[in-house]
């Protein structure tokens, strides 16, 4: 097996408890199948994922990450989907001034009742990152 | 900070976790964890054994802390959180792995599921490494109710809770109580008489002193959460004072203004001033602003000229009232699909093609016709009438993708009631199935097609049109002699669709509950949870929900009110204790967090930030934006969620 074939991306997906994660919920019960890459951790709202977290993720080592939240509008905390695409938007930038492919990071909005919506999410980022083969610019230098 | 003694508790679900992830090798490797004290797998750890030994592990081996990777939280989070309380440690150190539906239902690959299983669970092993013992915030409670929208589900609603002594608070947007039920003339399957049925109740609303009425009004902002909620209403005015009006009538005979009575579905006309029907609760006019000339004594003034009672008065103006209320219950009810959308049946504009309202106040004997059949063109007697199925329903291409529900049984009760009116005519009634489960729904279809004999055809109509002659031509097909059938019928009723009422997506965000993928108002479990919205304290009923008929909607009314009772029997209420928690040491004054906040919960005191935690939601909107990482919520501090980070990407 090659190198380029054994590699797999990881990700870590940021999901918000009142939709992605209820979405991906519904996935599972639905039995639609998407690639163990992405491992959740579920966060009480998309706003509540702080910069820090996305920059914590590529520096220990994450290829991608993710997050979902609800769909504009239909917050369950009103507007907290609201400062996470404003803020991620600047994180987007961020990482492509110093460098990392803007691609590694992705937001999505998934509601409780989409579940094939995530598992397709999670299919395309998985597919869109292979081309960009594993992100060692922010990983953190370990001996 | 003393390490943590956690237990691991993996669940096989059955076969459902056990089939794709190895679950002893998971409990295996879990115990190797600096934190974990105790770790095993069982079959149904959800059980009554299963609960126990997890309450007996903790107590033999002095656990402070409990992981079970199961399924979703949202399933039994509650449980295990109880259970860690039996077992006398806090509920808040106990987490869930959901390695069923976001794991073990979603991969094939054993080796691939059981390296994400690890990584889960992991994750909620360093989580809770760091979870504090909480207790729950008491908060008092507002042992009132708002009851939005008054049609049978909101009446049914309202008598039942006040009934258990709680005051409500009952608004609707139209004039007078009673909604589309006060349309219908019969209702199946008992053909009893619809507003003899619900005219009582409606006079039950209106004497209760338990309810206040707020009719002509309408809910325009929400804020606070389940127990005490506080909601601005708008009411609009009448311009006709309730108590002195006389019911006299006087004013209706010289009003100018003619325009479509709603309530008779524009086959009658009404005056802008008006009473909306007979038995309108509450029983006064109304002067519809939008009609009236202009509400100026020098423009016309003749209803005010006329009124003896001096009950009109032109210089009322729109109120905000503001309720405080503990819980709402939304019964905000459905329309009919618009016949302007079915192009192939005319898009409403062929002459004596009626949508089954219509048809209602056709029959009914206080609707346009005096309960006489008589189709609306020339007020004759229809010989043939065709009725329609699945109009606009289960047509995904289309229209709407779900069935209606309750059009197979509307259909036959009209071709029983037309038959019952004019014994002579002929009734034929397209359809696709014909779905009749409910207590005696079956056999009052056989009764339509038996005794009253009603012709049942079998397939869609694809056309029709008006011909010279006067008739209305259907075109269909008889799928089951694979025959084209061709009826010049003297009137048409087209069984439309239901859907949400006009106004559900705006009260919808309002409130902040969701709705589902064809706009009816979603319930936070479709099984377990079936009058619950996601949002605390609101709950769900009737046909904004999802189309039903009167017996489910009672029924449904009826156990919204009972959850609303519970919700209600104490004082207080307890707040979940997640909420945001500031490090004064390290917060600096710079107020970005109570910007951030959308409950308004944080202020600053003496150049600090504080919180009220009965307001804070625990979003983490504030620890997000916070620089100096000094405000965090509980449970999921920025060091907890960096450290499930890194369990995440461990190998």
């Amino acid at each position: 097996m090659s190198e380029q074939q054994a590699y797999e991306p990881k990700i870590v997906a940021f999901l918000c408890k009142w939709c992605s994660s209820a979405g991906s919920d519904l996935a599972g019960v639905s039995r639609i199948q998407y690639p163990a890459n992405a491992t959740p951790i579920t966060v009480p709202c998309s706003g509540s994922v702080s910069p820090m977290y996305i920059l914590s993720a590529f520096k220990k080592g994450a290829d991608g990450v993710l997050v979902s939240g609800c769909h504009i509008g239909d917050c369950h905390y009103m507007e907290g989907n609201f400062l996470a695409r404003r803020k991620l938007h600047l994180v987007k930038e961020l990482l492509g001034f110093i460098g990392v492919e803007e691609n590694r990071f992705r937001m999505s909005w998934v509601s409780a009742a989409e579940g094939g919506k995530y598992a397709q999410v999670v299919k395309d980022f998985v597919e869109d990152l292979r081309p960009l083969g594993p992100q060692e610019k922010l990983k953190a230098q370990r001996t | 900070m003393t390490k943590k003694r956690t237990g691991v508790f993996v669940c096989h679900c059955g076969t459902n976790i056990a089939a794709t992830v190895d679950v002893s090798r998971l409990a295996k490797e879990m115990a190797n964890e600096e934190t974990v004290a105790f770790s095993k797998d069982y079959v149904y750890m959800c059980s009554d054994p299963g609960q126990n030994s997890v309450i007996d592990a903790i107590k033999e081996n002095n656990l402070d802390s409990v992981v079970v990777t199961c399924c979703s939280p949202n399933l039994h989070e509650k449980t295990f959180r109880d259970n860690a309380i039996r077992a006398g440690i806090s509920g808040f150190t106990c987490e869930i792995a959901n390695i069923r539906e976001q794991c073990a239902w979603v991969h094939k690959d054993r080796g691939e599921a059981t390296a994400k299983a690890i990584k889960i669970s992991r994750s909620a092993i360093r989580r809770v490494a760091r979870n504090k013992s909480l207790d729950p915030i008491a908060v008092p409670v507002t042992r009132r109710v708002m009851v939005i929208g008054g049609g049978i589900a909101g009446i049914q609603a309202s008598l039942d809770i006040a009934n258990a002594g709680l005051e409500v608070i009952l608004v609707e947007k139209l004039a007078t109580i009673g909604g589309h039920m006060l349309q219908l003339s019969e209702t199946f399957p008992t053909l009893d008489c619809s507003q003899c049925i619900l005219s009582p109740k409606m006079v039950e609303v209106s004497r209760h002193p338990k309810i206040k009425l707020m009719t002509y009004s309408e809910v325009q902002e929400v804020t606070g959460a389940v127990g005490n909620f506080r909601v601005k209403v708008l009411q609009k005015p009448t311009f006709v004072d309730a108590e002195a009006c006389k019911l006299c009538d006087e004013c209706t005979v010289v009003c100018p203004v003619v325009v479509p009575n709603e309530h008779d579905l524009g086959l009658t006309s009404r005056r802008a001033i008006h009473i909306p029907f007979a038995q309108a609760i509450p029983a006064s006019y109304t002067l519809d602003e939008s009609a009236c000339l202009g509400l100026n004594p020098i423009r016309c003034g003749k209803c005010k000229d006329v009124c003896e009672a001096g009950a009109i008065n032109y210089d009322m103006r729109p109120q905000t009232v503001v309720e405080d209320v503990g819980a709402i219950v939304v019964a905000t009810g459905f329309d009919l699909y618009p016949q302007e959308k079915i192009l192939e049946y005319g898009a409403g504009n062929v002459e004596d093609v009626l949508d089954g309202l219509q048809f209602e106040r056709l029959c009914s004997a206080s609707g346009a016709t005096k309960g006489h059949v008589l189709r609306p063109s020339d007020q004759k007697e229809p010989k043939e009438v065709v009725f329609i199925q699945c109009v606009g329903s289960r047509d995904p291409a289309q229209h709407c993708a779900y069935c209606s529900k309750i059009c197979c049984m509307y259909t036959a009760k009209h071709a029983r009631l037309y038959k019952h009116h004019v014994p002579d005519g002929k009734a034929y009634v397209f359809y696709i199935d014909i779905r009749s489960g409910g207590k005696g729904y079956e056999e009052f279809v056989q009764r339509a097609m038996e005794e009253d004999e009603t012709m049942y055809l079998r397939g869609r109509v694809s056309k029709l049109h008006r011909t010279k002659d006067g008739k209305v031509r259907v075109a269909g097909t008889d799928t089951l002699t694979g025959q084209n059938i061709e009826i010049d019928a003297d009137m048409v009723v087209l069984a439309l669709a239901m859907q949400p009422s006009k106004g559900t997506e705006e009260i919808a965000k309002v409130l902040k509950i969701g709705r589902d993928k064809d706009g009816f108002l979603a319930e936070a479990h479709p099984k377990l949870k079936p009058v619950e919205s996601v949002t605390g304290g609101i709950y769900l009923c009737g046909a904004a929900q999802g189309p039903k008929d009167i017996p489910e909607t009672v029924s449904q009314a009826s156990a919204a009110a009972a959850k609303v009772i519970g919700l209600l029997s104490s004082d207080t209420l307890h707040h979940a204790p997640t909420v945001a928690r500031v490090r004064s040491s390290h917060c600096t004054g710079c107020e970005m967090c109570v910007t951030a906040c959308p409950y308004k919960a944080i202020r600053l005191e003496n150049g600090k930030a504080v919180v009220n935690e009965v307001l804070c939601e625990g979003c983490g909107s504030c620890s997000a934006t916070c620089l100096r990482a000094a405000i965090e919520v509980r449970n999921v501090t920025p060091l907890q969620v960096h450290e499930m980070i890194e369990a995440c990407l461990s190998v």
